[in-house]
């Protein structure tokens, strides 16, 4: 069972790193939160020794990042076919899904941590709160599992990678914004007020920012990795249902 | 090894495989035949547990492929239709993939893989990505991870699309060898193939079973079965094709082409039965010059346009093929 899981993983990790992609991704996502955190975060100019700055940003750079590495994890075996050759070896669905996931969080786990030398230059500045800092850490790389998870299902739905990208920064988007007015404002006026709640619960960013306070709440964890669990399960359920299409 | 039992395969209103029932033993080759979009790769599909069945049960070694998948795809060698594999990877790097997945580790995985690159001739591409490779070595890199772990089941898709005659020869030898302890059942248009290669032959067309049986069987219902070309001296004649219609055996009589004063005749059996010594005897009472008498063994493609456009001609009247051959 890990057997297989980790076979996976290790083919699909190499592969991240066997193209261009990887270090396009790096050095774009590592650019863009320079760019973030120094010019509109204003990391000098608030005169504070913490990474607030970037993690506030973190979310929206997700947005756009994120799926354009989960848009190829399905939808490319589709269009290629060699679903066909890794459905036919002896793995499960389940053991496919999991060690994709797995490599490409983990891949985005690397750019995350490539992002240290903020984290330097703070300390360097003054002295943070590295214990925050870490929690801040801990929550972008759930975070970003959670939009991997997002990203990886929906890849399964269809054979074009373009089409999974947008959808899954449409989907992503609504989950950033459900804690927002904008959407529920919408829901507020015939929903039920337990229903407008776990919409408003649902919200990538009440969790995320709870965690970079420094408040490792055992609830937003669970948030996160339940949340990257069901998106899993319906990731296996659509590769299932879809495979042969 | 193999066992297919009343499977069918519908997609929306769409029926792929309809009712088809047959059995592989080991040491069998079994070729499918068909047109494209017959079914062929849909039943290999469902067979490898791709695709679920609609109805009806596949047994792989005793093993049911619906209720038992991992086990039924740990025992089956599976080469995909367009041989799919991972582009980027290298040929090496893919076929380690594969040794893992399957199983292997350590010397055992070194050495699998090496068996199953010198089987397939792959030396001189190892390190080649393989999206860069020619159609003939994407074929042998697909056939090389099929038959990496020596399963007792290979099915392939259209092993040999794609390859020259050299490459094909060298594919065919390699099942042909690899043929004695497994069950195979490959797919192909190439007709010549299912009498190099195959010891029995299944003919699919429009989602149903036409024919199942032997090469020989197959020929034999060819209409040039036990057929006999005679190329006599002299013009084309009325009277020698009334001579030889006018023998019981013979059900008809062709010009097939007249060349310098040389004149061939096509003449075919009535119900199949061996008729070169009739025509022998005959050539000689009436003093023919003969320049040339062959017996045909019975051609595949006739075989297969009959048994494949019959089914398709059940719709309409245009009856140009049925009435030929009547």
């Amino acid at each position: 069972m890990m057997n297989a899981i980790a076979t996976i993983y290790k083919r699909e990790l190499a592969s991240y790193f066997s193209t261009p992609v990887a270090y396009v991704f790096i050095v774009i996502f590592l650019i863009l939160s320079g760019v973030f955190t120094f010019y509109l975060g204003g990391l000098f100019e608030r005169g504070q020794a913490d990474l607030q700055p970037f993690f506030g940003y973190l979310p929206w750079l997700y947005l756009f990042l994120i799926p354009a590495i989960s848009m190829g994890m399905w939808a490319e075996e589709r269009k290629s076919g060699s679903i066909e050759l890794l459905m036919t070896l002896p793995v499960s669905v389940t053991q496919a899904v999991i060690g994709k996931f797995l490599a490409a969080w983990l891949f985005i786990g690397i750019a995350l941590v490539l992002t240290f030398p903020l984290w330097i230059t703070v300390n360097y500045l003054g002295e943070p709160d590295n214990p925050v800092i870490f929690s801040g850490y801990l929550a972008a790389f759930l975070m970003s599992g959670a939009y991997l998870a997002v990203g990886s299902c929906i890849s399964a739905i269809t054979r074009n990678q373009v089409i999974a990208f947008v959808i899954a920064i449409v989907v992503c988007f609504g989950f950033i914004l459900s804690g927002f007015p904008l959407v529920l404002d919408f829901f507020t006026s015939w929903a039920p007020q337990i229903l407008v709640n776990a919409i408003s619960g649902m919200s990538f960013l009440s969790h995320f920012e709870s965690i970079t306070k420094g408040v490792i709440d055992f609830r937003d964890i669970i948030y996160f990795v339940s949340f990257i669990a069901c998106w899993l399960l319906a990731n296996v359920i659509v590769v299932e249902m879809k495979k042969a299409d | 090894m193999i066992k297919v039992e009343k499977l069918s395969k519908n997609f929306g209103n769409f029926t792929a495989v309809n009712d088809i029932s047959f059995s592989v033993k080991k040491g069998q080759v079994l070729g499918f035949l068909g047109p494209n979009g017959a079914g062929k790769s849909t039943t290999m599909k469902m067979i490898t547990g791709f695709l679920s069945a609609s109805s009806g049960r596949i047994l792989v070694c005793d093993e049911d492929v619906e209720k038992k998948p991992i086990a039924v795809k740990k025992r089956i060698g599976y080469l995909p239709e367009g041989a799919p594999a991972y582009g980027d990877m290298t040929v090496v790097g893919f076929l380690r993939f594969i040794a893992s997945v399957r199983g292997f580790n350590g010397v055992e995985k070194e050495n699998r893989i090496n068996s199953a690159v010198e089987k397939s001739n792959l030396q001189d591409v190892l390190h080649k990505t393989i999206e860069t490779l020619s159609k003939g070595f994407k074929r042998r890199v697909g056939l090389a991870q099929a038959i990496l772990h020596d399963p007792p089941v290979l099915i392939l898709d259209e092993p040999t699309d794609g390859l020259d005659p050299n490459q094909k020869h060298e594919v065919r030898e390699l099942i042909k060898e690899m043929s004695k302890d497994k069950a195979i059942i490959i797919s192909t248009h190439i007709l010549e193939e299912v009498d190099a290669i195959c010891d029995r032959a299944i003919v699919i067309a429009n989602g149903g079973l036409q024919f199942d049986g032997t090469p020989r069987e197959l020929e034999a219902k060819s209409i040039y079965f036990n057929s006999v070309r005679l190329t006599v001296d002299g013009y084309p004649s009325l009277n020698v094709e009334k001579i030889i219609a006018d023998l019981p055996c013979v059900s008809r009589i062709e010009i097939i082409h007249c060349v310098e004063d040389k004149t061939s005749y096509q003449i075919f059996s009535k119900d199949g039965t061996p008729i070169s010594r009739q025509i022998n005897d005959l050539a000689h009472k009436q003093e023919w010059i003969v320049d040339e008498l062959v017996v045909e063994k019975g051609r595949l493609d006739d075989v297969f346009r009959r048994l494949t456009q019959n089914e398709l001609d059940m719709g309409d009247s245009s009856a140009d093929t049925s009435q030929e051959v009547a």
